[in-house]
């Protein structure tokens, strides 16, 4: 799906756990994440604490947006 | 011939080898003697040729959230049984068995020589990712096949004890892309002669050497500045709104959402769940956001971070979801996107 979007010529960020997965389904920006069933928390956080991980998962993916690549790269 | 029981080790998840289901993918590895699961009917096709000397169970989550680490347990629990041969799967179209089971071959047979054999699905990622690390049958997509791929394994666990040249014509494998030189009856250019007349007279004629498929896609240039972008976000973790409104299946996916975000500020589990089957739902029921993150980005986008972000989100299921559904959703989806003028799109995956 990644690699369609990004034909399409929107840039795109891929936020995924199994980063070999993404490697090879050939996203170009990709921000690996927590855990496969919370991709963007942690459960044995507090509220708080996991939503900041998540904010500063989010802001990375959008560092990577900002960013210029040349080919797949693991942010 | 073969001159003793082959010694086998079988590497299994937690599924198969009965300790549950998603619920507990984070199961560490551990071993058990003598076969479980998948491994009853495999025995029973190898018969005398082989036994099945000990099982090694680990969960898909742990494995492929923990790769290295899970690997080198894995690993040194397999040789510590001194076994002529690996099984890992089979595997069909899980996506994270077929990694954990590619994963394990490439140690074993990187670190102990031991020839590994696993059976997937071609679209499952493991083969893309470790074909060159295991002998993989070919099967369907679903466990269904137990009972017609048993009797293959056995057949190419067999043939590698005899060291039997093993290709991909005679045994059914994947080809591994691996090249080995010999002398051909006949000299190259006479052979090249021979297929352009064959392809001039629209007859069959079969290549030497298949040009392999790298469909790569050139990274976008990057967005300006977020502040001033129009952002969309998209997930294959299959988060819906309560009571999955279109029906997406829990996992082959047959279709796409796309739904609504405004005047959202939060996803909660009154609202929205997840229809995937593929991963444990509690985490993302209880809090969407931890896959979908509207709250985040909602916060950001009224501080300024971001310009602005989509009214829509699109989801679907990807679990065992075919390739060609999946360009067809994102080709589909993506125009959509043209459409309502996004410069940037963020795509989460369980």
């Amino acid at each position: 799906m990644v690699k369609e979007i990004e034909r399409a010529g929107i840039p795109v960020v891929h936020m995924c756990t199994i980063v070999p997965i993404s490697l090879t389904v050939g996203a170009n920006r990709i921000v690996p994440t927590v855990a496969i069933p919370y991709p963007l928390g942690n459960p044995a956080l507090s509220a708080d604490d996991e939503k900041e991980l998540r904010r500063s998962l989010v802001r990375k993916a959008l560092r990577a947006l900002e960013t210029e690549v040349h080919g797949q790269v693991v942010f | 011939m073969t001159q003793h029981k082959i010694r086998i080790v079988h590497y299994i998840n937690q599924f198969f080898g009965g300790i549950g289901g998603e619920d507990k993918a984070d199961f560490r590895p551990e071993e058990r003697l003598g076969f479980v699961g998948p491994g009853q009917v495999i025995q029973a096709s190898l018969g005398d040729t082989g036994e099945i000397v000990a099982t090694i169970i680990c969960g898909d989550g742990f494995f492929n959230e923990n790769i290295e680490e899970a690997k080198s347990i894995v690993a040194s629990l397999i040789a510590k049984h001194k076994p002529d041969l690996v099984i890992a799967g089979p595997a069909f179209n899980a996506g994270r068995y077929g990694v954990a089971c590619g994963a394990v071959a490439e140690a074993i047979s990187e670190k102990h020589a031991i020839p590994v054999i696993s059976a997937m699905h071609p679209e499952n990622p493991g083969v893309e990712l470790y074909k060159r690390h295991a002998y993989i049958l070919e099967t369907g997509k679903s466990a269904a096949e137990m009972r017609k791929v048993a009797p293959q394994i056995a057949k190419l666990a067999k043939a590698i004890f005899d060291k039997e040249e093993i290709t991909p014509e005679t045994h059914g494998i994947i080809p591994r892309g691996i090249r080995k030189n010999y002398f051909h009856k006949e000299r190259g250019a006479k052979r090249a002669v021979k297929m352009l007349k064959a392809k001039l007279a629209y007859q069959p004629f079969k290549t030497e050497y298949p040009m392999p498929v790298f469909d790569r896609v050139a990274p976008n240039p990057p967005v300006l500045s977020v502040r001033n972008a129009k952002i969309a976000i998209l997930t294959s973790g299959g988060i819906v709104p309560k009571g999955n409104p279109d029906r997406i299946e829990s996992s082959s996916a047959s279709k796409y959402g796309k739904y609504t975000l405004a005047g959202l500020t939060d996803l909660t589990s009154d609202s929205f769940e997840t229809a995937h089957g593929g991963y444990d739902p509690v985490y993302a029921n209880a809090d969407p956001d931890r896959v979908l993150p509207l709250d985040v980005l909602r916060e950001m986008e009224k501080n300024g971070e971001i310009g602005e972000l989509h009214n829509y989100y699109y989801a679907t299921v990807g679990n065992g979801t075919s390739v060609n559904n999946a360009i067809n959703y994102a080709k589909s989806i993506a125009r959509d996107l043209k459409n309502d003028g996004i410069q940037a799109a963020i795509l989460t995956s369980t």
